[in-house]
């Protein structure tokens, strides 16, 4: 097996194993660090003594699956209902940016939004509710976890949809619609028997990823969840920071549990699939053709545009707080607009933006590069990757970060590693290489090979072939895979804090500790640039390709 | 031989502390110059924040040390990490260099000798702290014995919006009844914050006729007896409180947009500065104003520290003394920049030091001295520990 | 005496069974043809002589080409050119630097421009050397494409439906060009084609992977 592939999967999977083996150790009391113990399972005695346990893992499942099943839903509908149409160009066009604006961002544009004291209430008040104060209603951080639900909904619609299209590309979905049509059924029910079972099976691991990323976010838990009792994830960040070191073996004892929650879930997700198959081949052979499909399609198209509108709104009110002057409610907009709260912390976002930058930069860089390795691996030595292989790149997605995170924190104190940048590049790489991967390979694949096949004909070397023809050919594929890596590293929270020692302030941690003060200036001031980091190289994405290509027709659209 | 090497390898840590020598001052600044101090303080306040980034220019400028501000959320993050550094065998050149501390992460630092020193009271500018008239030389009743310096005092207010709530408030029983009078209008930072914890101790002491119980340890049989009347003011006050207590503001700042907006009319602040300052940076309505209770207010310092594993001690203590000077303190107590009360004795400064405190414009929010009346002791951390672990029993974890 | 592209007891199997089996010595300037209907294996026949055989296949037997044995030789060593159905020129690169990629490495930078001029003017393309590969018609693109695989050199052509993309006039216009150029330069030709036509202008052997059958 050649060397990139490799030393890809072991820069990948590595961490991950290292990071689980120091959960599980101090989880039963065997990492000396961490303090003795009585008995091994005291760390797991004193996790279940904490009264909190049942809500936070009931908080860490509802939140997960539902957020998981409602994306999931306004996906497919809105697929079924709208794709090909006008009305979904619009939406695809709306949510495609979106899919890159970071999830601290987000969630705190919704909450600045859907707070009773927030722009929602504002615009509306006190004309039409009558209310010169906030109503003392629970929205955010209720202790259902609703808004972090939803604050997770709006992001995980526009990833959902993207792979969906992408899985729609190569499954002859119009003509199949078409038939069904024919054949009399309603839009959506005619998607949903003949093209749905196709799509998903080819979205089936980012579903996964949604799932074990909603049940363990950390950032966005903190903003829009609850804190009577946090979800799982929260308090095991919170005991990994007690001090009283005993704690964070009680912390690995519950990033155990987070671990068997997430793979339980799957579990169950993958059973929920089986007998929706089943059912579903019945529901499609009863031959129904589908009575409320317009209906349908309009709720999935109304809800796919108030997600795109949440975060875009959002954005707006983060921007309209960074240059806010005084602003009681229920104003809806500020007394006043100053400079003054991006002079006084302009230059603090700007020296964490040059970190985040640096950090994202080099990441991606070398993430492309093992990227392109594995697939020109692939290539010239004819490897070929099995769905098995398909499931390492996704592996470090579907194991909650809570999970092992903080095992390599405490390995790397075992070991007196320095924390600093260095690792938390490394710790990086570990997410954003599948998404640099997994961006980077269909484009790489579906590049005809005939090309390569002319140009040693014509006698040119593989590396020859490599830089002169295929990457040049591909150069928007490579920059998007690139801007996702950024993309993907400027919106990393747990592992800049953990693994960085709190050392490596970037936009995302600077922003996230920020929520705690709800100095709402200052968060839009931080959640601004953090969105501006994550986009700006789609931008260039965007740009150039067409300024190198200019005179290139074939190139310039891509 | 090979005794000899594992001797060594033991020795070597302890010969690295013992270069350094807090009461050789000129070599102390010495060997500052070109070290880095990594100071882990509570990042969460943007005026801190800027008061820490100011103090890193100037001691930059004097003394040639970099200072980075590690920004915590909350300071049991930099315990911690001392804890397991030790743990780890790593005994130089740690992540941290000082830590903004005190009370509970003080008690425990010191007493697993995670702190270098003694070394406060070498410092020079120690001269001018008022050991007599503040609560420097005890920490939440643990004795420092120079493992700390002080830097600013804090001193329980409380902060109300006085376009919707008008009077100020005498009592815990007060602010019970006008609770009552006035659901969802109040509420306090959700207990670990330390800010949360201190209004559940200054419930207590408020309410307890006699408060000196709480200068001992906790032990079981006190612990029960003594809380007793916190948790039944606590029940009656919950259902009262903004969102019926179903959900905190994170920290003290967290309640600063929520009194702008209306939600509450009340809240609690440590800093006796921090609104005016808050209504300087469009934080807070200018109408809002603080008060104290009859009986007084808790009061306590805020330290900095030096874990014993610091590669940058003479740095540290350059820093540490820095803040101590009438320099920094005149800055922190400016309500324009931070508003923290000083640890220094006006009486041991000179004339004209002396000048620039009493022309710090206080701000309108802002009581004077002699209106902030009595400071009340910090109970034991025994205490607060306890207190925090059954209120996230009893409050943090249902609805 | 050994000039020519010689396919010796030629044998392409997939897992279970033999595919093509040929064996024929194309002589320089003849032209074989071999037809079939689509699926008998008759691009896999040309990957095996140009060497980019997947490895879902198994090829035995010799391919020699002017005397050396190039059957294991790596494609960009066997001096054989290639032309699809599509014409295939690199987007990125303008028709002048297409042509200059099919030319051997060396010579100065005026002799390179020279060629390339030469090249274009031989097919009646004079100044193209700045367009864009994408603004070119149809029969400008086969020939900008027959030009480039020339200056490589090829010691062989091979020809994957080559004409099949273009109208009924162009395509017998291209084929005479490039068979007309191969004979020019005595270059031995193997044509895969279902078209009777172009069998017809070969005017060469034909081999009917069809008929053939695979087990032949």
């Amino acid at each position: 097996m050649p060397l990139v592939p490799l030393l890809a999967i072991g820069l990948m999977l590595g961490p991950v194993a290292a990071g689980l083996w120091g959960t599980v150790l101090p989880a039963f009391g065997q990492m000396r660090v961490i303090g003795e113990f009585e008995s091994p399972l005291e760390p797991f005695r004193i996790l279940f003594n904490w009264a909190g346990l049942p809500k936070a893992v009931t908080l860490s499942i509802t939140t997960g699956i539902g957020a998981t099943a409602i994306s999931l839903m306004i996906v497919s509908l809105l697929m079924a209902g709208w794709s090909g149409t006008r009305q979904f160009r619009l939406i695809e066009r709306m949510l495609s940016p979106l899919l890159s604006v970071p999830h601290a961002a987000a969630a705190f544009g919704f909450a600045f939004l859907v707070a009773p004291s927030g722009w929602l209430s504002r615009m509306i008040s006190p004309v039409l509710t009558g209310w010169d104060r906030p109503p003392d209603v629970l929205i955010v951080q209720d202790p259902a976890g609703l808004a972090m639900m939803l604050g997770l909904i709006i992001k995980e619609v526009p990833f959902l949809l993207l792979m969906s299209i992408a899985a729609l590309s190569q499954s002859q979905a119009q003509s199949s619609i078409t038939i069904a049509q024919a054949l009399g059924y309603g839009r959506v029910t005619g998607w949903l028997k003949t093209v749905f079972p196709r799509v998903y099976h080819q979205i089936r691991l980012p579903v996964y990823v949604v799932l074990a990323y909603s049940m363990s976010v950390v950032d966005v838990a903190l903003i829009l969840g609850p804190n009577t009792p946090a979800s799982l994830s929260v308090q095991i960040v919170k005991w990994m920071s007690d001090p009283d070191l005993q704690m964070r073996a009680v912390a690995a004892a519950g990033a155990l549990i987070q671990l068997a929650l997430v793979i339980g879930a799957l579990a169950f997700w993958r059973i929920t699939e089986i007998i929706a198959a089943y059912l579903g081949q019945r529901w499609i052979t009863a031959g129904g053709r589908g009575k409320c499909d317009s209906i349908i399609g309009v709720f999935a198209l109304f809800s796919a545009f108030v997600a795109a509108l949440a975060i875009i709104l959002g954005l707006l009110i983060l921007t309209i707080w960074s240059f806010a002057g005084f602003w009681g409610f229920p104003e809806a907009l500020p007394d006043q607009l100053t400079f003054r709260n991006w002079a006084r912390h302009g230059p603090g976002a700007w020296q964490a933006f040059g970190e985040t930058a640096l950090i994202a930069s080099v990441v991606s860089g070398i993430a492309l590069l093992l990227s392109i390795g594995c697939l020109e691996a692939e290539h010239r030595h004819n490897v070929q990757f099995t769905r098995r292989t398909v499931w390492l790149i996704y592996l470090p997605l579907l194991v909650p970060q809570t999970a092992f995170l903080p095992g390599i924190q405490s390995l790397m104190l075992g070991i007196g590693a320095e924390t600093g940048r260095l690792p938390v590049m490394i710790a990086h790489l570990v997410f954003v290489f599948p998404y640099v991967f997994l961006s980077l390979s269909d484009p790489y694949r579906a590049w005809d090979i005939r090309y390569a096949t002319v140009a040693s004909a014509l006698g040119a070397t593989p590396n020859r072939i490599l830089f002169r023809i295929r990457l040049p050919m591909l150069l928007r594929p490579v920059l998007t895979a690139v801007a996702v890596g950024m993309a993907v590293s400027v919106g990393q929270y747990l592992p800049t804090l953990l693994i960085g020692g709190g050392r490596i302030e970037t936009l995302t941690t600077e922003a996230v500790a920020l929520a705690s003060g709800a100095d709402r200036r200052a968060i839009g001031v931080f959640g601004l640039m953090q969105t501006g980091a994550a986009l700006l190289p789609f931008a260039l994405v965007l740009i150039v390709p067409n300024i190198l290509w200019r005179q290139r027709r074939g190139l310039r659209h891509g | 031989m090979k005794h000899l090497a594992v001797l060594a390898a033991l020795l070597a840590p302890v010969s690295a502390l013992a270069d350094v020598n807090p009461t050789d001052w000129d070599e102390v600044v010495a060997q500052a110059s070109g070290q880095t101090v990594y100071w882990n303080a509570w990042g969460g306040s943007t005026t801190t924040n800027e008061f820490i980034a100011w103090v890193g220019e100037r001691v930059a400028a004097e003394y040639g040390v970099t200072l980075e501000h590690v920004k915590l959320t909350d300071t049991a993050d930099a315990v911690t990490r001392v804890i397991s550094e030790k743990q780890a065998g790593q005994d130089d050149d740690g992540a941290i260099d000082m830590i903004w501390i005190n009370g509970a992460n003080f008690a425990a630092m010191k007493e697993a000798d995670l702190l270098f020193g003694p070394y406060a009271e070498e410092l020079p500018n120690w001269a001018l702290v008022d050991t007599e008239g503040k609560t420097v030389q005890t920490d939440f009743t643990v004795p420092v014995e120079g493992y700390e310096s002080p830097w600013a005092m804090a001193q329980v207010v409380f902060v109300h919006n006085t376009a919707t709530m008008p009077d100020p408030l005498g009592s815990m029983q007060a602010l019970q009844e006008w609770a009552q009078a006035n659901p969802g209008r109040f509420s306090y930072p959700q207990p670990p914050d330390f800010l949360g914890t201190t209004f559940l101790k200054q419930v207590l002491v408020d309410i307890l006729d006699d408060p000196s119980v709480l200068a001992a340890p906790a032990t079981d049989e006190t612990y029960a007896q003594v809380t007793a009347p916190l948790w039944a003011y606590l029940d009656a006050l919950t259902p009262n409180l903004w969102r019926e207590g179903k959900a905190y503001p994170a920290t003290g700042t967290a309640m600063f947009p929520l009194i702008t907006d209306g939600e509450i009319d009340l809240s609690i602040s440590f800093s006796p500065g921090a609104a005016s300052t808050a209504i300087a940076n469009f934080e807070l309505p200018d109408t809002v104003r603080t008060f104290v209770l009859d009986k007084g207010t808790i009061g306590n310092a805020s330290f900095v520290a030096i874990p014993y594993n610091s590669g940058s001690k003479e740095g540290a203590m350059v820093v540490a003394n820095f803040l101590m000077s009438p320099e920094a303190q005149a800055r922190a107590q400016d309500p324009a920049i931070l508003g923290y009360g000083t640890v220094l004795n006006m009486a041991a400064l000179s004339e004209q030091e002396r000048a620039v405190f009493d022309n710090l414009e206080l701000g309108i929010a802002t009581l004077s001295p002699a209106e902030l009346g009595q400071v009340q002791d910090e109970p034991h951390p025994s205490w607060m520990t306890r207190i925090a672990d059954d209120w996230v029993a009893r409050y943090g974890v249902a609805q | 005496m050994d000039k020519g592209l010689f396919l010796r007891n030629l044998e392409i199997f997939t897992k279970h069974d033999r595919l093509i089996s040929v064996t024929h010595d194309i002589a320089p300037g003849e032209v074989l043809t071999v037809m079939g209907p689509s699926g008998v294996g008759k691009s896999t026949l040309l990957a095996g002589v140009i060497g980019t055989l997947s490895p879902d296949f198994r090829m035995v037997g010799e391919i020699w080409l002017d005397g050396v044995n190039i059957t294991l030789l790596p494609p960009r060593l066997r001096k054989i050119g290639i032309m699809f159905q599509d014409d295939l020129l690199f987007p990125h690169l303008s028709v002048g630097q297409n042509l200059a990629f099919g030319l051997k490495p060396g010579g100065t930078r005026a002799d390179r421009a020279a060629k390339v001029t030469a090249a274009l003017n031989e097919v009646g393309l004079e100044g193209f050397e700045a367009r864009d590969p994408a603004t070119l018609s149809g029969g400008q693109k086969a020939r900008v494409a027959l030009m480039r695989m020339l200056l490589s050199e090829p010691s062989a052509l091979l020809l994957d439906e080559a004409f099949s993309r273009l109208d009924a006039t162009l395509r017998a216009q291209v084929r005479d060009l490039v068979f007309q150029r191969a004979k020019d330069r005595n270059l031995p030709v193997l044509m895969v084609t279902h078209d009777v036509e172009d069998a017809r202008a070969a005017c060469g052997p034909i081999i009917d992977l069809g008929r053939q059958s695979g087990s032949v």
